[in-house]
C-alpha cells in the first residue's frame, strides 16, 4: 500500500497519547501497555475514509490535534488507505485505490464516514468520482468490519438535514442496517472521541459501549450541564441575560442566552479543543447541543432548552418560618361575613317575633 | 280524652321561596362538591400541610355531628329520664339527627383524600384499635343505621296511610314486629352516640403538643361527651321554635323549659369541669388572662355558654323567645369550643394561618342548605310533625289534661 | 314482665363474653419499644449544604422536582419545606454571618410514632426495625397522620385529584434493596448523616459531644423527644435545637398517652357494653313504671 504521509513520532509522545486516549476512554492505568501494543502492531487495520455532504469540518478537526501530529500517528496506527483530503493521490488513480481496498480487505477494513447522505432523487445532490453518494456507501458498506460516523452529519444528517431538507439528507444509520455503526456526533466532534474509539476496537477487538443513539458511553455519557465550569453559576442563580451585559462579561452561565448544555450530552467541557482547553462556552457562547439530533439545527441557538432532572439551587429554605398559610382573602371573609350577618339578621328577628310571655297563654 | 298522639305530614306546598333558596344554595354547593373531585382538594380549599383538616371537619363533622345530637338528647331524656312528655319531639328530632349523620358522613368522603379506599375501613384485617378515628367511623356507620331503623315506623306509618295494596299489607304486618324489637335499637342509639361523640375528642388526645394547652387535657373525650349534650338539648329548642314559627305552630314552651333545665344543668357541670381541669392543669391564668387570641376565644366560648346556661336557670326567662335565645347560646358556645380544639387551637406554636376558601365555604353552606331542604320537604310528606293544635280557637284542651293524655296513650307502645 | 327486662339483661351480658374475646385483636404497637432499630445520625456541625442528599432522594424515591416561589420558569428542584413531591430537605438556620447551621429535616422514625397509632386501616406502619413507613393501597387520605405528627412530617399532594401522603421512608423499598442504606446516608461526601443501628449512632453521638464539647451542644436530640426517634440530631454548640425547627417536646410519647386513656376506656370492649347494658336496664324500667302509670289512672 503506499504511504501517503511521513512518519517522526518520538516513543515518549507515542506513549503520552497512548495514555490520554486511555483516560479519555475512562480505562484504568494497566490498560496503557495494551493500547500502545495495539497501536504498534504489524496487524493495523485498513481504514477507508469517505466524504459526502459535509463541510470536512471533521477532517480539519482531526488535523488540529498537534500532539503529536495525527497524521504521523495514523500513519503507525492504521492504513489509510483512502481520505480524500488528506491523501496525496486523486482521480482515478485514487478511486482505483479505493476499489482495491475494498475488495482486498473485504470484511476487516473500518468505513468512517464524514457527512449526510442525500436520498431524494436518488442521491444526485451528491457525486463524487460520477457516483452519488448512495452508492459509494453501498458498495463500501458490506465489506466493512465496522462503520464510524464522524460528525453530526453522517450520525444525524446534520446541517444539510436541517428543514425542509430539500436534498433529503440523512445519517449512516438510516442507509446502512446490518452493520455496526458507531456515531461520534459533533460539529465537528474533539478529535479524540474519534482517536480513542478506533484504539479502543483496535486494542479489544469489540465495539466500546454504546447509548441508544450510538454514541460511545465514555465521551457522550454524560450531560454538558452535569460537568460545566460554570454550573456553580446556574445554581446560584447568576446569568448572563443578553449578549455583552455584565453578566456575560464576568463568565456567568448562559443557560438564558440558550445554552442547551442541560439537554446535550457530550464532553466538550472535559476534553475541550484544539488543545488549547477552549470550548464554546469557556469563551461565553452557549453550547448549540451540536452532538443532539433534536437540538442543533432543529431550535433556535438562543432559545432556552427544557431541563430534565432538576437539582436544588443554591439558596436553602429558613429552617423555621414565622408566618405562613393561606390566611383570609378579602372575598371569602366578605361571604362569611354576609352569610353571618345574614345569619344574625334573621336571628334577631325572629327573636322579636317570638312571644316573651313566660309559659304559653293557656296555662293555669 | 284519651288521644293516641297524632302525628301527620305537614302538608302544604313543597315550592315555597324558602325552598328555592335552599336549592341554590345547594346546587352551588355540589357542584364544587364535583369540582373538588375533579382537580382535588387544593383547588377547593384552604388546607395546608400545617392545617390538614379545615371547616370540613370541624363544621360537618364535628360541630354538625353535635348539631345532630338533638336525636340523642332526647331519647336520653325520654327513656333514661322518665320524661314522656317530651316524646312528641322524638320524630322531628330523629329526623334531623338522621340527616345530620347522613350528611357528616357524606362531608367525611368530600374530605378523604384517597376516598376509593374507603373499604379498607370495613376490612377487619385492616384495623388498627389504636385510631380513634376508626371508632368514630365506625360507630357513626352503625348509629345512622341505627337511625334510619328508628325512623322506620314513620316511613311504615305513611306507606300504611298510602293503602299501596300489598306494600302496605306488608307494612301492617311488619310494623307491629317492628316495634318488639325497636327498643333493642333505641338504647343503641343511645350508646352509640356516647362512644362517638366522646371519640371525636379522643382523636385530639394524641395531638399533646400541637392543641393549645387552654383545651389539651386527658379529659377531652369527657368535655367531648357533655358539650354534645348541652349542644344537642339547645339544638332541640331551636329546632322545636324553628317549626312552630316557620308553620304557625303553638310554641311548646312548656316542654321545651324543662329541657332547657337539663341542658343548663349539663352546661354548668361542663363550665365547672372545664374550670377544674384548667386548675389543675395550672392554665387559668393563660385562659383567662392570657392577653392573646387563643385567651380571647377562650372567655367567648366560657361567656356564651355561662350566659346561655344562666338563662335557662331563670323561670322569668322561660318565654319562648329567651328559650330560643338560650338555646343559640349554648349552641354557638358549645360549636365554639369544638373549633377551638380542631381549629383554633390547632397548632398554635407555628403562627400560620387558615381561613377556609370560598369554594370550601360554600361547599359547607350547601350541605347545610341540603339538610334543611331535606327535612323541610321531608316533615310535608311523611307523618312526623304532632298533629296541630289550633292555638287560637276557643274550647281547645288546656294542657295539663293535654299533657296527661299524651302519657296515657304512650302506654299503648305502638310508635316510640 | 319482669322476666322480660331480665331476659334482656341477660342477653347483653351474654354478647358482652363474647366481644370481650374478640377485644383482643389488631392493637398495633403493643408489646415493647424496639430501641436497637434502624436511623440516622445527622450531625449539623458537618453538614456542607450540599444537598446531594436533597437530590439523592428525589433520585432514589421517583420524586418530581418542586418549583421555588422565586423561580417562573422552573429550572431548579427548589421545596420551601417537605411537601408532596419532597421527602427530605436541607434548610438553613442564619442568625448572623458567624452563627448559622444546616438542618437536614426528614421523617424522625419515632421509636412510638403518633402516625401509626391514629391510622384507622394500617396505612401507616412501623418495621420490626423501627422503620415507619406508608402503604398507599390503604390509605384513605384521612390525613389523621398530619395531626398527629408532632414534627409535621407527613405532607399531603392537597394539588392532585388522586393524592396520597409522603413521607421518609428511609428508602425501605426504593435504595435499601439496591444499595443496602438509604440514598442520603449513601451519598453524603461529609458524613454528616450516616445510617445504623440506633444504640451505635447514640454511643457515637455521645462520645462526640463528650470529647469535642466547644464544637457541639452537648445533647443528642431525639434521644428521649416523644420517646425517643430513631433519627438524631447533633447541633453545634452556639445553635440551640428549636432555630433549627426541632421543637422542645415532652419526653411521653404522645401515642402512649392517648392509648393509655383510650384503652381504659374500652379496653375489651366492657365500658360500651356495660352502657348499653345499663341503658337497656333503666329504659325498660321506666317503660314499665309507665305503662302501670297509665293503667291506674284508667282505673280511677
Amino acid at each position: 500500500m503506499t504511504r501517503p504521509f511521513f512518519s517522526g513520532v518520538s516513543r515518549r509522545d507515542f506513549l503520552k497519547t497512548c495514555m490520554t486516549a486511555t483516560a479519555l476512554m475512562g480505562l484504568p492505568l494497566e490498560a496503557v501497555r495494551r493500547v500502545a501494543e495495539a497501536a504498534q502492531s504489524p496487524g493495523r487495520p485498513p481504514v477507508i475514509w469517505l466524504h459526502f455532504q459535509e463541510c470536512t469540518g471533521c477532517s480539519e478537526s482531526l488535523l488540529r490535534s498537534s500532539h503529536p501530529t495525527l497524521a504521523s500517528l495514523i500513519l503507525d496506527l492504521v492504513s489509510l488507505d483512502y481520505q480524500e483530503t488528506l491523501m496525496a493521490g486523486s482521480g482515478e488513480q485514487a478511486e482505483k485505490a479505493l476499489e482495491d481496498s475494498i475488495k482486498e480487505n473485504r470484511g476487516k477494513y473500518i468505513l468512517v464516514v464524514e457527512g449526510a447522505i442525500p436520498t431524494q432523487n436518488e442521491g444526485v445532490y451528491c457525486k463524487v468520482g460520477g457516483k452519488t453518494a448512495l452508492e459509494s456507501l453501498s458498495r463500501a458498506a458490506p465489506g466493512a468490519a465496522a462503520i464510524v460516523s464522524i460528525g453530526t452529519c453522517a450520525s444525524y444528517g446534520g446541517i444539510q438535514a436541517a428543514d425542509p431538507n430539500p436534498t433529503g439528507a440523512v445519517g449512516v444509520s438510516n442507509v446502512v442496517n446490518q452493520k455496526p455503526i458507531i456515531n461520534i456526533p459533533g460539529c465537528p466532534p474533539s478529535p479524540y472521541n474519534f482517536l480513542s474509539t478506533i484504539l479502543y476496537i483496535q486494542t479489544f477487538k469489540k465495539m466500546p459501549v454504546l447509548d441508544q443513539l450510538g454514541r460511545p458511553m465514555f465521551a457522550y455519557g454524560r450531560r454538558i450541564h452535569e460537568h460545566c465550569e460554570r454550573r456553580p453559576h446556574f445554581d446560584a442563580g447568576r446569568f448572563a441575560e443578553k449578549f455583552g451585559d455584565d453578566g456575560h462579561r464576568q463568565g456567568f452561565c448562559l443557560y438564558k442566552i440558550g445554552c442547551k448544555g442541560p439537554a446535550t450530552f457530550a464532553n466538550c467541557s472535559v476534553q475541550r479543543f484544539n488543545d488549547t482547553g477552549t470550548w464554546p462556552v469557556s469563551v461565553g457562547h452557549p453550547c448549540i447541543g451540536c452532538t443532539e439530533p433534536d437540538v442543533v439545527f432543529k431550535t433556535s441557538i438562543f432559545d432556552k432548552v427544557q431541563i430534565h432532572s432538576l437539582t436544588p439551587p443554591d439558596t436553602y429554605p429558613a429552617a423555621v418560618v414565622e408566618e405562613k398559610g393561606k390566611g383570609a382573602d378579602p372575598l371569602t371573609t366578605g361571604v362569611v361575613g354576609l352569610v353571618a350577618g345574614a345569619a344574625l339578621g334573621a336571628g334577631a328577628m325572629l327573636v322579636k317575633r317570638l312571644p316573651k310571655e313566660v309559659g304559653d297563654e293557656k296555662s293555669d | 280524652m284519651t288521644e293516641q298522639v297524632q302525628y301527620k305530614p305537614l302538608g302544604g306546598t313543597i315550592f315555597t321561596r324558602g325552598l328555592f333558596v335552599l336549592l341554590f344554595f345547594t346546587i352551588i354547593g355540589f357542584s364544587l362538591i364535583a369540582v373538588r373531585f375533579w382537580k382535588g382538594i387544593g383547588a377547593v380549599s384552604n388546607m395546608t400541610d400545617v392545617f390538614p383538616l379545615g371547616i370540613w371537619i370541624t363544621y360537618d363533622v364535628a360541630t354538625g355531628t353535635a348539631l345532630a345530637c338533638g336525636g340523642y338528647a332526647i331519647a336520653l331524656l325520654v327513656y333514661i329520664l322518665n320524661g314522656w312528655h317530651y316524646h312528641s319531639l322524638m320524630r322531628s328530632a330523629i329526623l334531623l339527627s338522621f340527616f345530620g349523620y347522613i350528611l357528616a358522613g357524606f362531608s367525611v368522603v368530600t374530605d378523604l383524600g384517597r376516598f376509593w379506599n374507603v373499604y379498607n375501613i370495613f376490612m377487619p384485617s385492616r384495623w388498627q384499635f389504636n385510631s380513634a378515628l376508626l371508632e368514630v367511623a365506625l360507630c357513626i356507620m352503625t348509629y345512622c343505621l341505627v337511625l334510619f331503623i328508628e325512623f322506620l315506623p314513620v316511613i311504615l306509618e305513611w306507606i300504611r296511610g298510602l293503602g299501596w295494596g300489598t306494600v302496605s299489607k306488608f307494612a301492617d304486618r311488619f310494623a307491629p314486629k317492628l316495634d318488639r324489637v325497636l327498643i333493642y335499637f333505641i338504647v343503641l342509639g343511645m350508646t352509640l352516640p356516647t362512644m362517638h361523640q366522646s371519640s371525636l375528642g379522643s382523636l385530639f388526645l394524641i395531638a399533646t403538643s400541637k392543641v393549645h394547652p387552654i383545651w389539651h387535657t386527658m379529659h377531652l373525650p369527657l368535655f367531648f361527651l357533655l358539650n354534645c349534650l348541652f349542644l344537642g338539648y339547645g339544638v332541640v329548642v331551636l329546632e322545636s321554635t324553628l317549626s312552630s314559627y316557620i308553620f304557625d305552630r303553638e310554641y311548646e314552651v312548656r316542654v321545651l323549659a324543662g329541657l332547657a333545665g337539663a341542658g343548663a344543668w349539663i352546661a354548668v357541670v361542663w363550665l365547672v369541669l372545664r374550670i377544674a381541669d384548667l386548675a389543675w392543669r395550672g392554665r387559668l391564668g393563660m385562659a383567662f388572662a392570657g392577653g392573646d387570641r387563643y385567651s380571647l376565644s377562650f372567655l367567648v366560648e366560657f361567656l356564651l355558654i355561662g350566659a346561655g346556661a344562666y338563662c335557662l336557670f331563670k323561670p322569668k326567662l322561660h318565654s319562648a323567645r329567651w328559650l330560643f335565645i338560650s338555646g343559640m347560646l349554648l349552641i354557638v358556645g358549645g360549636g365554639l369550643y369544638r373549633f377551638n380544639v380542631y381549629l383554633i387551637g390547632f397548632n398554635w406554636t407555628h403562627h400560620w394561618k387558615y381561613f377556609p376558601a370560598l369554594p370550601e365555604f360554600l361547599i359547607t353552606v350547601g350541605i347545610v342548605a341540603f339538610k334543611f331542604l331535606a327535612y323541610f320537604v321531608l316533615i310535608k310528606i311523611l307523618p312526623v310533625l304532632p298533629a296541630k293544635h289550633e292555638p287560637h280557637l276557643a274550647g281547645s284542651p288546656d294542657w295539663s289534661s293535654l299533657m296527661q293524655s299524651k302519657i296515657k296513650s304512650s302506654s299503648n307502645w305502638h310508635l316510640p | 314482665m319482669k322476666s322480660q327486662t331480665r331476659r334482656g339483661f341477660l342477653k347483653c351480658f351474654g354478647l358482652a363474653g363474647t366481644v370481650l374475646a374478640v377485644g383482643r385483636a389488631g392493637f398495633a404497637s403493643e408489646g415493647a419499644i424496639n430501641d436497637n432499630g434502624v436511623g440516622l445520625l445527622y450531625d449539623a456541625t458537618r453538614c456542607v449544604g450540599c444537598k446531594a442528599c436533597v437530590a439523592a432522594c428525589k433520585r432514589a424515591n421517583d420524586l418530581p422536582p418542586e418549583k421555588g416561589s422565586f423561580d417562573p420558569e422552573g429550572i431548579w428542584d427548589a421545596p420551601a419545606d417537605l411537601d408532596g413531591k419532597t421527602r427530605n430537605i436541607v434548610k438553613l438556620y442564619r442568625e448572623s454571618e458567624s452563627v448559622w447551621s444546616y438542618v437536614k429535616v426528614q421523617c424522625m422514625h419515632c421509636m412510638k410514632p403518633s402516625c401509626v397509632s391514629v391510622c384507622p386501616v394500617s396505612a401507616m406502619q412501623q418495621d420490626a426495625d423501627g422503620r415507619v413507613f406508608y402503604d398507599k393501597t390503604r390509605c384513605i387520605g384521612c390525613r389523621m397522620c398530619m395531626v398527629a405528627c408532632p414534627f409535621i412530617v407527613p405532607r399531603f399532594q392537597w394539588e392532585k385529584p388522586l393524592p396520597q401522603i409522603v413521607k421518609c421512608d428511609l428508602c425501605k423499598f426504593s435504595e435499601v434493596p439496591r444499595k443496602g442504606k438509604p440514598a442520603c446516608a449513601g451519598v453524603c461526601p461529609t458524613e454528616a448523616v450516616q445510617y445504623g443501628r440506633r444504640r451505635q449512632l447514640l454511643a457515637e453521638a455521645k462520645r462526640r459531644t463528650e470529647t469535642n464539647p466547644g464544637r457541639y451542644r452537648s445533647y443528642v436530640y431525639g434521644e428521649h423527644e416523644v420517646g425517643g426517634t430513631n433519627v438524631l440530631y447533633l447541633a453545634s454548640a452556639a445553635v440551640p435545637f428549636d432555630k433549627l425547627g426541632l421543637p422542645n417536646l415532652p419526653n411521653e410519647a404522645p401515642a402512649a398517652f392517648s392509648e393509655k386513656i383510650q384503652h381504659r376506656i374500652y379496653k375489651g370492649f366492657m365500658a360500651p357494653l356495660a352502657l348499653y347494658a345499663t341503658l337497656f336496664f333503666v329504659a325498660t324500667l321506666n317503660r314499665k313504671k309507665l305503662s302501670k302509670g297509665g293503667e291506674k289512672e284508667e282505673e280511677r
